[in-house]
């Protein structure tokens, strides 16, 4: 009794505490139902998985063979905890198209997706809000003008056409410096071969660039046209001191948003870019997956990304809530 | 200075004039970006809708070797199986604009639909549709198609409703933040008080309020539909092959980029073009449209695009305590 007093007397007190089980709790909710949703489309809808994977003209002698070997002559709700207990203890199933357990065709994969979106994800962050900060640094010059611009044209580009792009200018038609292609051999990691990791990273760095640019720019200039700002110019303060003591402060928690937001979103563009330069990752995989009809590695992968989602959200709410203190603070 | 600013838009909220939909798109039509986004996807639809009429040959004809470079006979060369990429790209783009307004407008419309029901009936209701939303919000739009794909196989109608199903929670989002004031409003609880049925108000009260911010919803959400739907069929989960498709066009040709580049470089301009220009219009709308409710807030503008203001109370907090959203 005590002690479940205290506890609740120290959630009351910090706001972390209660954000990060508020959190935490609806994540895992969240994760019941993707759970579900993904077991009840994969196995309920147009016939089921068997069917799925010999296709609509199979006779009902092989679909009844693969049921059984799939455990699908068992009862829907067996079946999910079934599944769910193998997804919680490591075991995703058996890829129906190559026979290997799916986390052993999984992992190499993981790695390769991981070190692509996190390359990514850094440069991508760090040349964004350099940008960002320049362009609201020096609003409405010709350098905030040029990379706004560029930022609104590039929002819009799907990500197959910035991969296309880089192709056609650095690897075929117009120069050759690096590969078009960037097939790994099996075994082989990408630091091992980073010439290969260029091209897949600017495309998704250009990808990624103008929405953190574009939030920077927005938040950067709020905070220097803000009273604190005003007082800070008034006192002399110093202009390269103002902007990262002062402005770039303030204006971080809807960057980490918008950062986080485009990590979430590297998470589907990654399965175009993967695509294109032939890139052995989860995305590439999951289009695999998808010509193949191989269930298990389709489950494994859509949950594994929507946990991947749920995870940077859960950060990112924490990052923010830190670098904010009025919401720190106990209310 | 910094003064002057606030009292304007304390101004121009506490006035807070109605504006409608076809005023805020006039406006937006008129402005520089506006204008350079209409011309520019203008003049995709236009080549996506002519194009069928004045293709020299048929788009599945062969008409030469793979590959041939352009002649006079081929202005653009041949593809992949050699034919004539002219006539392809002039016949491959209007299921693609079809499809993406299909999407759209049917994701919009149920988006509209879940956030207004969530805020006016509250309780039980909403905690179930924002939910919802928030379980959907867990797949990227791209895999969660992918995933209804994989299940039923690339048809068409499919695609449209498996990108219509993606756009849903972002729209329910922005629209239950809006329509979440709207219900505070007197005049909703004296048309309670007369008796009128909660879907009548629903429809005839609170939706009306709603069209502007749905319309300016409506113009990023096309967006992400016509990326999202060429992205698919770059994939080759899009039109079944022999059919026309810029997107399919991209990666069928790729292997010839070498020997005729033209088959993937005007695929991809075309795309490039329109998704621009239709992104620059929204953009445009959505800014005369902030600008109507005194909001002219950069970071709001921003971060609507991408989704970071989303009218939930957590962000609006954060927004505001980085002095963002008034």
């Amino acid at each position: 009794m005590g002690l479940f007093r205290s506890m609740r007397t120290w959630r009351k007190r910090s706001p972390l505490v209660q954000l990060l089980v508020s959190r935490v709790w609806q994540g895992i909710v969240t994760l019941v139902i993707v759970s579900i949703l993904i077991f009840w489309a994969t196995e309920v809808l147009p016939g089921n998985a068997a069917y799925a994977v010999l296709g609509h003209n199979a006779s009902p002698a092989e679909v009844h063979s693969l049921e059984i070997q799939l455990h699908l002559n068992r009862g829907l709700f067996a079946q999910y905890v079934s599944w769910v207990a193998g997804v919680l203890s490591g075991h995703l199933g058996t890829s129906i198209a190559s026979g290997v357990p799916v986390w052993t065709l999984l992992k190499p994969r993981l790695v390769n997706s991981a070190v692509l979106a996190v390359a990514a994800g850094v440069v991508g962050a760090t040349v964004a809000v350099l940008l960002g900060v320049l362009a609201a640094a020096r609003k409405d010059s010709k350098l905030d003008d040029a990379v706004s611009g560029f930022a609104l044209a590039t929002i819009a580009l799907p990500e197959f056409v910035v991969a296309i792009t880089l192709v056609i200018l650095l690897s075929t038609v117009v120069w050759h410096f690096f590969p078009g292609v960037s097939v790994l051999a099996p075994g082989t990691y990408p630091w091992n071969a980073p010439k290969l990791m260029i091209l897949p990273v600017a495309a998704l760095v250009i990808i990624v660039v103008p929405y953190i640019f574009r939030m920077t720019r927005a938040a950067m200039i709020e905070a220097l046209e803000s009273d604190f700002c005003e007082m800070a110019r008034l006192k002399g303060v110093p202009r390269g001191r103002m902007l990262l003591v002062h402005a770039l402060p303030n204006a971080l928690p809807p960057i980490v948003q918008v950062t986080a937001l485009t990590f979430l979103y590297l998470a589907g563009g990654i399965v175009i870019v993967e695509e294109a330069f032939a890139y052995p990752g989860i995305g590439q995989g999951l289009v695999n997956a998808v010509s193949a009809r191989d269930i298990p590695v389709i489950q494994a992968i859509v949950l594994l990304l929507a946990a991947f989602y749920v995870v940077v959200n859960i950060v990112a709410d924490v990052v923010v809530l830190l670098l904010t203190p009025r919401r720190r603070e106990a209310r | 200075m910094t003064s002057v600013r606030k009292v304007g838009e304390r101004g121009a909220k506490t006035q807070r004039r109605h504006i409608g939909p076809g005023v805020v798109l006039w406006r937006a039509a008129r402005t520089r970006r506006g204008k350079i986004g209409l011309s520019l996807a203008g003049l995709i639809v236009a080549v996506a809708a002519i194009g069928p009429f004045v293709a020299p040959y048929s788009p599945t004809a062969f008409v030469g070797l793979p590959y041939a470079p352009p002649s006079t006979a081929a202005l653009l060369g041949t593809d992949t199986l050699g034919r004539d990429v002219l006539s392809r790209v002039l016949e491959g783009g209007w299921v693609l604009l079809i499809m993406a307004v299909a999407a759209t407008t049917i994701g919009v419309a149920l988006g509209a639909m879940a956030g207004i029901t969530a805020a006016y009936l509250r309780g039980a209701v909403d905690t179930v549709i924002m939910r919802l939303a928030d379980v959907i919000l867990a797949f990227p739009q791209l895999v969660f198609a992918l995933l209804l794909v994989s299940l039923v196989g690339p048809r068409l109608w499919l695609i449209v409703l498996a990108i219509a199903l993606s756009h849903v929670p972002q729209v329910a989002r922005v629209s239950y933040g809006t329509a979440a004031g709207v219900c505070e409003r007197p005049f909703i609880k004296a048309q309670e008080l007369n008796g009128v049925r909660p879907h009548r108000i629903m429809i005839d009260e609170i939706f009306p309020n709603l069209i502007t911010p749905i319309v300016v919803e409506f113009g990023l959400r096309l967006t992400f539909s016509i990326v999202v739907m060429a992205g698919l069929s770059f994939l080759g989960f899009g039109q079944p092959p022999p059919a026309p498709n810029w997107g399919y066009m991209i990666s069928e040709n790729r292997v010839g980029l070498a020997q005729n580049p033209w088959g993937v470089v005007v695929p991809a301009i075309l795309i490039a073009v329109l998704t621009i220009g239709v992104n620059t219009f929204g953009d445009a709308v959505a800014r005369v449209a902030m600008g109507a409710v005194g909001r002219r807030s950069e970071i709001a503008l921003v971060g609507s695009g991408v989704g970071v203001v989303d009218g939930s109370e957590e962000t609006t907090t954060v927004l505001v305590d980085a002095g963002g959203v008034p």
